[in-house]
């Protein structure tokens, strides 16, 4: 009889629990009825038909379950425990963000999903961060919540071989949301602080989570640097602060020191990634006492490293400015015409910016001010606009 | 278990006709319904098409030559797997042989009657 039933569920249990319900059944009904002429036969197919009830209420069940497990917009109160300690177990968490971050979603869906479901933060204000109307962001967020049930994203730490592309996908999730916080192109500050404060728990969260991934201290620190300088990033008027201009002594110690512990353990555990070497160019700079004081022999070769592990033209711009502070701005405006022409960077505002600067230090003033023309009209950031009409102001015209 | 359907797209020769597969890539679609049970998977079928240029299109009452949408990568094939999440059917759908092209995962409704007749 059991041996019976199982061939329905395949599974020991969900047998045994279906014929033990059917003896309890046959107590009542045998009691009321009478005992059948087969008893046995009776058994046998209440038995089968109980396994076949419950499995299929929990075929059902798994199908829905991806539902309810996204639907804690519907419970009120739930959202907000999500970084409690008496929220899911860290599992879950990692679980969670693994769903929430992964590559079959776009990038805007998986900060959206990421904000909303593991930081709780209420649609409204995910919505106002990113500076789109309320049901924009709320579509956004119902449709990857149906995309996670309909393609079946699974909840689930992905496997070893998967682990540092996955691991690389949340990374950068995170690290977007402290960059939208930090250079908001406008918003209010509660707005900014609050990202920011978000992105830093999730990096915090997911160190322990991931030991064995060295990139997600490398993320930590980066993120700490940038939070340790942040008091300094413009001055008492809000004016936006070159990292030459920045009051060092305001720099918060603490965080820059528990950077560079990060960093250091990150780069023994073998070849850094990209955070771990953008967190490491970043504490080089925090831990320099000022910026001609800086080790730009040094910075320059972990630039070359980065450019080798990420080839991306924004770093290659960054780069660009260590050239200039190793070997002349010359040499370095060569490197940023170079990008000019590759075309890959038209429409970013650092660019020109950056131009204009080199410009200004060989003393061809006309043209700097034609690139500090072409970067204000690319910001639309009030505190960088104020910033680069400054710049534009001192320039000398002949 | 869910059911997926690859879609494979593979680049075409010029004017919509078939491309030269090579042997090799023949003998790896043949084997694949081998190696996705390996992994933990299965195929429930497929088919292949003819190349876009023998197709017909048709939109309201009119009936034109070629494929209802024209693109460099072509349809050119399609068939069903059962994996456990999406994932698994990204592990199963990149073991597809391809020349020059790609495949698309796409999950399909829920119809699954499968296991529930007794």
């Amino acid at each position: 009889m059991l041996a019976a039933t199982v061939r329905v569920t395949r599974d020991l249990d969900a047998a045994e629990e279906a014929v033990q319900d059917a003896y309890v059944q046959a107590l009542t009904r045998w009691g009321r009825d009478g005992v059948p002429a087969r008893p046995g036969a009776w058994l046998t197919t209440v038995a089968r038909r109980t396994a076949l009830n419950n499995l299929r209420r929990q075929r059902t069940l798994r199908a829905k379950l991806p539902l309810l497990l996204m639907d804690v917009d519907a419970v009120p109160g739930v959202e907000a425990a999500a970084l409690d300690d008496a929220a899911p177990i860290p599992d879950d968490r990692l679980r969670l963000i693994f769903t929430c971050c992964h590559p079959a979603l776009s990038q805007e869906a998986q900060v959206a999903l990421t904000l909303r479901l593991v930081c709780g933060v209420s649609t409204p204000d995910i919505a106002h961060a990113f500076l789109v109307a309320e049901p924009t962001m709320a579509a956004r967020i119902t449709r990857a919540k149906k995309k996670i049930a309909a393609a079946r994203i699974p909840y689930a730490v992905p496997a070893a071989r998967d682990l540092p592309v996955r691991v690389d996908a949340v990374l950068t999730v995170i690290h977007l949301l402290y960059a939208t916080g930090h250079t908001a192109h406008s918003g209010t500050n509660l707005v900014r602080d609050e990202l920011t404060g978000r992105a830093l728990d999730l990096a915090r969260m997911l160190r322990p989570l991931l030991p064995s991934e060295p990139e997600t201290a490398g993320l930590l620190a980066l993120l700490l640097v940038h939070q340790a300088r942040r008091a300094t990033r413009t001055d008492a008027h809000g004016r936006l602060l070159r990292l030459e201009e920045q009051d060092r002594t305001a720099w918060d110690r603490e965080l820059i020191a528990e950077a560079d512990l990060l960093v250091v353990g990150a780069l023994r555990a073998g070849p850094p990634g990209r955070f771990t070497l953008q967190a490491a160019i970043a504490s080089l700079h925090a831990q320099a006492p000022s910026y001609a004081d800086t080790d730009w022999p040094q910075i320059r070769t972990l630039y070359d490293e980065l450019l080798r592990r990420w080839p991306s033209p924004v770093v290659a711009l960054n780069r660009a400015v260590a050239v200039s502070m190793v070997d002349g701005p010359a040499a370095a405006l060569l490197e940023v015409e170079g990008l000019e022409a590759d075309g890959r960077l038209t429409g970013y505002r650092y660019l020109p910016a950056t131009k204009a600067d080199l410009l200004t230090r060989l003393g061809r003033h006309a043209e700097a001010a034609a690139a500090y023309r072409a970067a204000l009209a690319l910001s639309d950031n009030a505190a960088e606009q104020e910033f680069l009409q400054d710049r534009l102001s001192r320039t000398p015209l002949p | 278990m869910t059911q997926y359907a690859i879609l494979i797209f593979e680049r075409e020769a010029e004017g919509g006709q078939a491309p030269d597969l090579p042997p090799e890539i023949l003998e790896a679609h043949g084997a694949l319904p081998g190696r996705i049970v390996e992994k933990g998977g299965k195929e429930l079928g497929g088919i292949a098409l003819e190349p876009s240029a023998t197709a017909t299109t048709i939109r309201g009452d009119l009936v034109t030559d070629g494929p209802f949408i024209e693109t460099k990568e072509a349809l050119a094939g399609v068939f069903v797997i059962e994996a456990r999440d999406l994932d698994h059917a990204i592990e199963l759908a990149k073991m597809t042989p391809i020349v020059s092209g790609g495949v698309e995962v796409r999950p399909l409704v829920a119809l699954d009657f499968s296991g529930l007749t007794s």
